[in-house]
């Protein structure tokens, strides 16, 4: 008995978080996905890098059930999407966080729309930002706060319910280099803390192959995974980490990939 | 001297230049005193109408018949454009009708509203709110519909229901824009109750007053009243102006 829960646990440890099957998706004038096919694994960091306008967004877009695919089936854990907790930070901060909502009261949304009672909203806001060990004024409303604290702001309004899935999409794009190192340092921090399974678009490969355990390589569309890279250098990384030879091989792989699809479009 | 103190008083420079070239004008007696009395002259007729005549009376009048008409037409049309603006389809549909009322001169709307109500107050206030109504509308739907997409898609993800994304997000998100319609709303019902006033057989309000000082020729009561309906509306504007900051005070940032 004892060694079959065991092995269930670690079975359902090592089984993908999600699982897309035949998954089609058509917009007007262009098929974006036909019978495409992947898993996300759990407890990992997963980038996903393409051609612009391959259907990334699109992609993390249905997972996260924002709109409808046409066809096709997306299992969690085997189940169909029934009351999953995630988190989506997205690019465009300025018009992701509420101006109408002080930054505190943008963090405690999603808890308000949960149902957590007030006292229990304050207690989780208050943990997530000593955690990520954040030093901004969260009385103050998003406009009066600089791109890299709203995105900060989205951020932790994204993880303080505790997300099964976080969906970043190209989270640091808008932001100044030094806000980006700070953040994907934040980024990396919080996953080797919770190891929560982490989807992220992103449109610098460095940023990705530094940050991922795995990076999902797509076509142009229709997409097709064309390869899915594993790249398990130890964490923390550090800038050191870049220099290595394996960092610089996975990085000098991911690219040749990247310009033969490109190049074949 | 310090030049950058005295920026503040840029405002005052139109004003100065208008009294200034007004008293030249009537001292100089280049136009009839009778059509255009001096500065002084219109403006203690403005100070005994205001406190001691019957000007005061009407200027409460019409700001009464204003505000009521507004509000008539805020209560009617806040909802009604929450609920056109959150559906789209909704809105296509009806859309013609609002623009094309909304194109049609209210005051052609006098003779309908005198059948249906008579002469009284009610006449004016209807008909104002109605003005307003079709103003307001429009804006809070327009700004509905076009609530940042991103805004929704967050609170979506985060498990909103489709109400809760109206209460919460699209409501708020239209607040900028149902400020404006507010404001173009007053103004529009200060146009038409004091139009109203000076031909519907009215024995109050800023338009009969105008417009019986002028039969009497009185002409400094005329310029009086009508200085009086000015302030009336710049002071309305800058009311919901001032509420808007307050309570909006995202917009525009
Ligand atoms: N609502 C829509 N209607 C029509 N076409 C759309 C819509 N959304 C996306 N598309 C198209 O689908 C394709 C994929 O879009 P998507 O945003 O997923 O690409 P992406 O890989 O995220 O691109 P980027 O690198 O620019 O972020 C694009 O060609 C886009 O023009
Ligand atoms: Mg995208």
């Amino acid at each position: 008995m004892e060694l079959s829960a065991n092995a269930r646990a670690a079975a359902t440890r090592t089984a993908p978080h999600v699982t897309i099957r035949g998954l089609s998706k058509r917009f007007a004038d262009a098929t974006i996905y036909d019978n495409f096919d992947f898993d996300i694994p759990r407890g990992k960091l997963m980038s996903v890098f393409g051609p612009n306008g391959c259907g990334k967004s699109t992609l993390i877009n249905m997972i996260a059930g924002l709109f409808p695919a046409d066809k096709g089936e997306i299992l969690f854990d085997g189940q169909p999407l029934n009351k999953i907790k995630f988190g989506y930070v997205f690019q465009n901060y300025r018009e992701a966080v509420f101006p109408w909502l002080s930054a505190f009261d943008n963090i405690a949304y999603p808890l308000k729309v949960m149902g957590v009672p007030k006292k229990e909203r304050n207690l989780k806001v208050e943990k997530i930002v000593a955690s990520l060990n954040v030093k901004i004024d969260l009385n103050l409303y998003p406009y009066q706060m600089s791109g890299g604290q709203q995105q900060l702001v989205s951020i932790m309004r994204a993880l303080v319910v505790d997300p099964e899935i976080l969906f970043l999409d190209e989270p640091f794009s808008a932001l100044d280099y030094e806000m980006t190192l700070f953040m994907r340092e934040q980024l990396q921090r919080v996953f080797v803390e919770t190891h929560t399974t982490t989807v992220l678009v992103s449109h610098d490969l460095e940023e990705a192959v530094y940050l991922s355990d795995r990076i999902l390589l797509l076509s142009r569309h229709p997409a097709r995974p064309v390869e899915f890279v594993h790249y398990d250098a130890p964490r923390p990384r550090t800038d050191k980490t870049m220099t290595e030879a394996e960092f610089i091989s996975t990085k000098a792989h991911c690219l040749e990939i990247f310009q033969r699809e490109v190049r074949k479009g | 001297m310090n030049w950058k103190r005295l920026e503040v008083l840029l405002p005052l420079v139109g004003v100065v230049v208008l009294l200034a070239v007004w008293s030249v004008v009537t001292s100089l007696r280049i136009v009839d005193p009778v059509l255009l009395p001096s500065p002084a002259a219109t403006f203690k007729a403005l100070w005994t109408g205001m406190f001691h005549g019957k000007l005061g009376v009407d200027f409460i009048k019409t700001v009464e018949r204003t505000i009521y008409s507004t509000i008539i037409a805020a209560i009617v049309a806040i909802p009604f454009g929450i609920l056109l603006g959150s559906s789209e389809r909704l809105y296509r549909s009806v859309e013609f009708l609002i623009d094309f009322f909304r194109s049609t001169p209210a005051s052609a709307m006098f003779p309908l509203f005198l059948v249906l109500f008579g002469v009284g107050d009610r006449t004016k206030i209807f008909v104002a709110a109605f003005g307003a109504a079709l103003v307001i509308l429009f804006n809070v739907a327009y700004g509905v519909m076009n609530a940042r997409k991103t805004r929704i898609l967050a609170a979506k993800v985060m498990g909103a229901s489709r109400l809760r994304v109206l209460w919460d997000v699209m409501l708020l998100e239209s607040m900028p824009a149902t400020f404006v319609g507010l404001r173009n709303g007053v103004s529009l019902a200060l146009v038409i109750v004091v139009v109203a006033e000076m031909f519907i057989g009215s024995v109050d309000g800023l338009g009969q007053r105008v417009f019986e000082a002028q039969q009497m020729f009185e002409m400094p009561d005329m310029y009086a009243a009508i200085f009086a309906a000015g302030a009336l509306g710049y002071g309305l504007n800058l009311l919901f102006l001032t509420i808007e900051r307050r309570f909006v005070h995202w917009s525009g940032k």
